[in-house]
């Protein structure tokens, strides 16, 4: 660790009785608490920080602010690594490691330095121009090269150990900032009892005030201010935290880093939460950030904005040079030469403008600045940092370069081109600023309804009267919301000397190359490297549209999204077209006003909560019982129950098999379960189901196929008649919660005259299915107060019966052909009732069967699923023409008679069987005529399983012309894995067609 | 994001509301099976710049439908009331598309 030799001795916000130990690029430094790694860095003299984009040229630190275009780096390791963060906004802590970006193979020597010596190749559209058209497949060759040399930091290949949470805030009045205008509306709107948040992106709060020198008046006020909001118990201050989007109704997306000034988060916190806060009025206080001036090689290491200048030497009590030049075409880069001498620099000041007030001529001569009014810095030399500028006479009327006049010598460069207001949470409500010619600034022009605009972000330089204006808006905000404000609720018990308010600017955005000083580049967007000549030739290749600008060039388009760069580009494509710059406009502003980390947003999200998960009354049996789960929509389902050393694929087939043999049971407590009641219940299944429901009995139950509105199947199930206006519908797993939204709809917006009311009791029951042909005897050996017998239970019928004291409802149906019924039992009972049966299963040969087998069961039976009820197939098309009633109109009837729908030639459902034993079938494979693999085939294979009954796979599938191809052989191809599979049509019914087990 | 007044709940946030598509097109009597009726009804729809009557459900609420009338370029929400009432009052003036 060494000493820190750019650091002033005294002075400076930092703390110096916390001395800090950090690494860059594996080497060892010091610095102070209330540091920046910026100004960490600066302190030791290391102004070196990353190569850039797409030339690898050495770049610096350029501000001291989240506008940072050049010192991206890569901070922590592993899991926790960050990639592309902005040096200037890290608050140091003791430990950190940061790593430079972009260079190979190291920082200070980077190979890849020979694109900038070549980048003529490399302008704007290079891309497009070399590799589409002929060239195009030259693109994959190049593309793994071209992509390791240009581009920002790598991204983090362990997963983030850290937690994100997310959170929802409201309040009366927001207040994005927490500079001086905006401490003072959060002030006057916090006195009247509003409640306010106020919303700072920094540690500290203070704004520009921080970047004054210390002990000043405005530190007392400051104290004061903060003090008092602090003690106001409806106030709340969020440091740390971004108001990065504006949405409708002053609803505004917010990132609080909770963590990242630390090395781990603390105990119990998150890294960072991600807020969503409601507002009821907004007072926008979020300042200015001052613009670079374009000339040769603006982007050496050393060459820095005026107000960064100025932040650093009193902030942070660093001196980033030893010999200083300030560039500046207005007043207020004064401010920080003026106090850079005063800290003992050397500092001249390079002027555009010849004709520089008296009164800044005699600060600058009573300071010891030389100034050199009337020219400008041409361009800087250097190699990775700069030595000296070229400055050349400058007609700042004509914006025309005259002679080299002198070269200065120096270590440090300060460049000012005037400020720009942020207002892009504005700009993102569709609120476009205009540009103001006089002030060389884009200001606010229309306000949306319950937003304010308060201290620099209106452009108003004097902070006398920015205070004025944020207790001003503060109020009026409170007031809107209907709080009372007492006169003297804009006094603040405070007060300061206004610094001289400087506003004189002569807009010049670039300087002209020298007519003998050879060609330089010259950067407008530091971050994406576009120069003064991309746009020269986006505009020579008609790109006029700044929108098309911006896309052809990338200019404002990295990280930083322009903020340093996208006043100039539209001042330099202005002057080069011959417009005013409000004929051009401005870019589309959208969310986020700075990059936020995808964990933030997806916030506690992912893995398993990425979605809920629903699981079955029974599920901790069916663990204890060894299963496998698999999800089903939102649920999680047993999927087979495997034996010590048993593979999944034996698994299901032998509890398929024992289901043909003997009896098996399956949890299907997932099934969409809906209670409907009501005089015109039967009514309604009548206009809702396909086939008829007014003629079922009570005690009965049928089988029902559903369309959507367009004539195509939505689902199925049975419903059953409990009572004269009492029904239990059943529907699909994953189709439950459509099914249940899209009946409400029908009742509410279509038929509010019918008297039905619709209950989800899917949670309410637990279900389960008891299949085989010893089903009865076990189902009858335990349930009691029922008759078993064929003719007094028959297939489709419903009845009432107790398991000891367990009331069961048991519906006689079948999903797998065997002689079924399924048992439904409140869900509190369901664990009670699967041990009864499991108990009393053992001399029945009861096995458990999961999802996997259930499915099996049913694609020998031929009976359509989700696979096939896919959202494009029609009644017809699955073999279900007779489901559809000729005696009524039901919903998607009209519709399901269009021409696409009944046209012979469409796709309709098969059964389909391996030619060979010994090959497996593959759901998704496309159907062809033998040996005519082209194209998308005659149809495609949906639901595929090994059956044990007929010893091999059997597939259900879609094939043009349908069971009329019955007998022949076609292909089952699957051109990912390169296979092909003959497979035979036959009938989908592959076991016991006629149904004799069910009805046994 | 919108704030919906839910005429059965209040205001509440639009993540708990599903929209539930355009509230000028209503289903024909089901004994009417015209088929340029059902297409009209089903699949034409009006994009216009201004009030746009739709129907959200509070589907994480009390579950009922509502019809809605938001602004489509300010997103203002300009009036909720429970489905079942235009439906049931305005059959006349809402039949525009028929």
């Amino acid at each position: 660790m060494s000493a820190q030799p750019c650091r002033l001795a005294r002075g400076g916000r930092i703390d110096r009785s916390r001395a800090l130990s950090f690494e860059f690029d594996g080497r060892s430094y010091a610095g102070f608490a209330g540091d920046t790694l910026a100004s960490a860095l600066l302190a030791n003299g290391v102004h070196l920080i990353g190569r850039s984009f797409k030339y690898h040229r050495p770049r610096g630190i350029y501000t001291a602010g989240l506008e940072e275009p050049n010192a991206l780096v890569s901070l922590r390791r592993g899991g926790r690594h960050e990639p592309n963060v902005a040096a200037t906004t890290v608050e140091l802590f003791d430990g950190l490691e940061a790593r430079s970006q972009n260079s190979w193979p190291a920082l200070d020597f980077d190979l890849m330095r020979v694109i900038d010596r070549v980048s003529r190749v490399f302008a704007s559209g290079f891309y497009y121009k070399t590799f589409m058209g002929p060239t195009r497949g030259a693109w994959m060759f190049y593309e793994k090269f071209i992509r390791r040399a240009t581009g920002f930091g790598t991204p983090p290949l362990e997963r983030d150990p850290d937690r994100y949470e997310k959170g929802h805030a409201f309040c009366d009045v927001l207040v994005v900032g927490g500079g001086a205008s905006g401490l003072a509306a959060a002030l006057a709107a916090g006195r009247s009892g509003a409640r306010v948040v106020l919303v700072e992106d920094g540690a500290d709060l203070g704004g520009s005030l921080l970047s004054r020198p210390t002990g000043g008046d405005t530190d007392a006020w400051l104290r004061t201010v903060v003090g008092e909001l602090r003690r106001l118990p409806n106030v709340r201050l969020m440091t740390r935290t971004t108001v990065f989007g504006a949405y409708d109704n002053l609803v505004f997306g917010l990132l609080e880093r909770v963590g990242d000034h630390l090395p781990v988060p603390a105990p119990e916190q998150p890294r960072q939460r991600y807020w969503v806060l409601r507002a009821r009025q907004v007072v926008l206080a979020t300042g200015m950030l001052e613009r670079p001036i374009v000339f040769g090689n603006n982007d050496l290491p050393g060459v820095m904005l005026a107000s960064a200048g100025r932040s650093y030497v009193n902030r942070f009590a660093v001196i980033p040079g030893r010999k200083i030049v300030v560039f500046t075409n207005n007043d207020t880069a004064y401010a920080a030469a003026l106090d850079l001498a005063a800290s003992g620099i050397e500092v001249a000041v390079v002027d555009l403008r010849s004709a520089v007030s008296a009164e800044l001529q005699h600060d600058a001569r009573h300071a010891g600045i030389a100034l050199h009014p009337g020219c400008a810095v041409a361009r800087a030399n250097g190699g990775m940092h700069v030595r000296s500028v070229e400055v050349c006479t400058f007609d700042s009327a004509q914006a025309t370069i005259g002679d080299a006049k002198l070269r200065l010598p120096c270590d440090l460069l300060l460049v000012s081109g005037g400020w720009t207001p942020t207002l892009q949470l504005l700009g993102q409500r569709g609120a476009k600023p205009v540009y103001d010619e006089k002030r060389a600034m884009f200001v606010a022009a229309e306000i949306p309804r319950g937003y304010r605009v308060t201290g620099s972000a209106t452009g108003e330089p004097g902070l006398r009267l920015r205070v004025a204006s944020g207790l001003k808006q503060g109020s009026t905000a409170a007031q809107a919301c209907g709080f009372a404000v007492s006169p003297d609720a804009e006094s603040v018990g405070a007060t300061f000397h206004d610094e001289r308010i400087m506003t004189d600017i002569t807009p010049v955005a670039a300087i002209p190359d020298p007519p003998d000083a050879g060609y330089r580049k010259k950067f407008v967007d530091f971050q994406h490297d576009v120069g003064f000549d991309d746009i020269a030739l986006a505009l020579r290749e008609g790109y006029e549209s700044i929108e098309h600008l911006k896309r052809y060039t990338t200019l404002g388009m990295a990280l930083d999204q322009g903020k340093t760069s996208s006043v100039n580009a539209l001042a330099i494509a202005a002057r080069m077209l011959g417009r005013p710059i409000n004929e051009l406009g401005t870019t589309t502003f959208r969310p986020p006003y700075r990059p936020i980390a995808i964990g933030a947003l997806a916030g506690p999200e992912t893995g398993l909560h990425f979605k809920p998960i629903r699981r079955s009354p029974m599920h901790e049996l069916h663990a204890r019982n060894g299963a496998v789960f698999t999800t089903a929509g939102f649920w999680l389902r047993p999927w087979y129950y495997p034996k010590p050393g048993e593979s999944p694929r034996d698994a299901y087939i032998r509890e398929a098999d024992a289901v043909r043999k003997a009896v098996g049971m399956v949890d299907v407590s997932s099934l969409g379960k809906i209670d409907v009641q009501g005089p015109d219940a039967a009514e309604f299944l009548n206009r809702v189901y396909t086939n008829g429901f007014d003629t079922l009995v009570i005690g009965k139950a049928r089988y029902g196929v559903m369309l959507r509105p367009d004539g195509i199947v939505a689902d199925d199930g049975t419903t059953s008649r409990l009572s004269e206006n009492h029904y239990f519908m059943t529907t699909t797993t994953v189709g439950a919660g459509k099914v249940m939204t899209f009946l409400e709809y029908l009742l509410q917006t279509a038929w509010p005259e019918l008297r039905v009311q619709l209950t989800s009791v899917t949670s309410q029951w637990a279900a389960i299915a008891v299949a085989g042909p010893r089903g009865r005897d076990l189902v009858a050996a335990l349930v009691r107060d029922v008759d078993f017998e064929n003719a007094a239970f028959p297939f489709m019928g419903v009845r009432h019966g107790h398991v000891g004291a367990i009331p069961v409802r048991l519906l006689r149906v079948s999903f797998s052909g065997e002689m079924a019924y399924e048992l439904y039992t409140p869900a509190g009972f369901g664990e009670a009732l699967w041990q009864a049966l499991s108990d009393a299963g053992q001399p029945f040969g009861l096995v458990v069967y999961g999802v996997e087998a259930l499915g099996a069961l049913r694609i020998e039976k031929g009976h359509v699923a989700g696979a096939e009820i896919e959202g494009r197939t029609t009644l017809a098309d699955m073999g279900l023409a007779r489901m559809a009633s000729k005696k009524k109109e039901y919903i998607g009837s009209a519709l399901s008679r269009r021409e696409g729908l009944i046209d012979g030639n469409r796709q309709q459902l098969v059964g389909l069987e391996a030619a060979s034993s010994a090959v497996a079938l593959r759901a998704g494979a496309i159907l062809c005529e033998p040996g005519r693999h082209q194209g998308h085939g005659i149809g495609f294979v949906s639901s595929v399983t090994y059956s044990p009954a007929l010893g091999r796979h059997i597939a259900m599938g879609f094939v043009a012309g349908g069971m009329s191809r019955e007998g022949t052989v076609i292909d089952a191809v699957f051109p990912l894995r390169g296979e092909v599979t003959a497979v035979r049509v036959r009938s989908p019914h592959f076991v016991d067609p006629e149904g004799v087990r069910l009805n046994a | 994001m919108l704030r919906i007044t839910c005429p059965f709940c209040g205001e509440r946030d639009q993540v708990e509301f599903a929209y539930g598509g355009d509230a000028a097109s209503v289903f024909p009597d089901l004994a009417d099976a015209d088929l340029d009726r059902w297409t009209d009804a089903v699949f034409m729809r009006d994009n216009p710049r201004g009030d746009h009557r739709e129907f959200w459900q509070h589907q994480h609420g009390c579950r009922q439908w509502l019809y809605v009338v938001r602004d489509t370029v300010t997103h203002e929400i300009k009036s909720t009331l429970p489905a079942r009432e235009p439906r049931r009052a305005a059959a006349t003036h809402e039949g525009r598309k028929g």
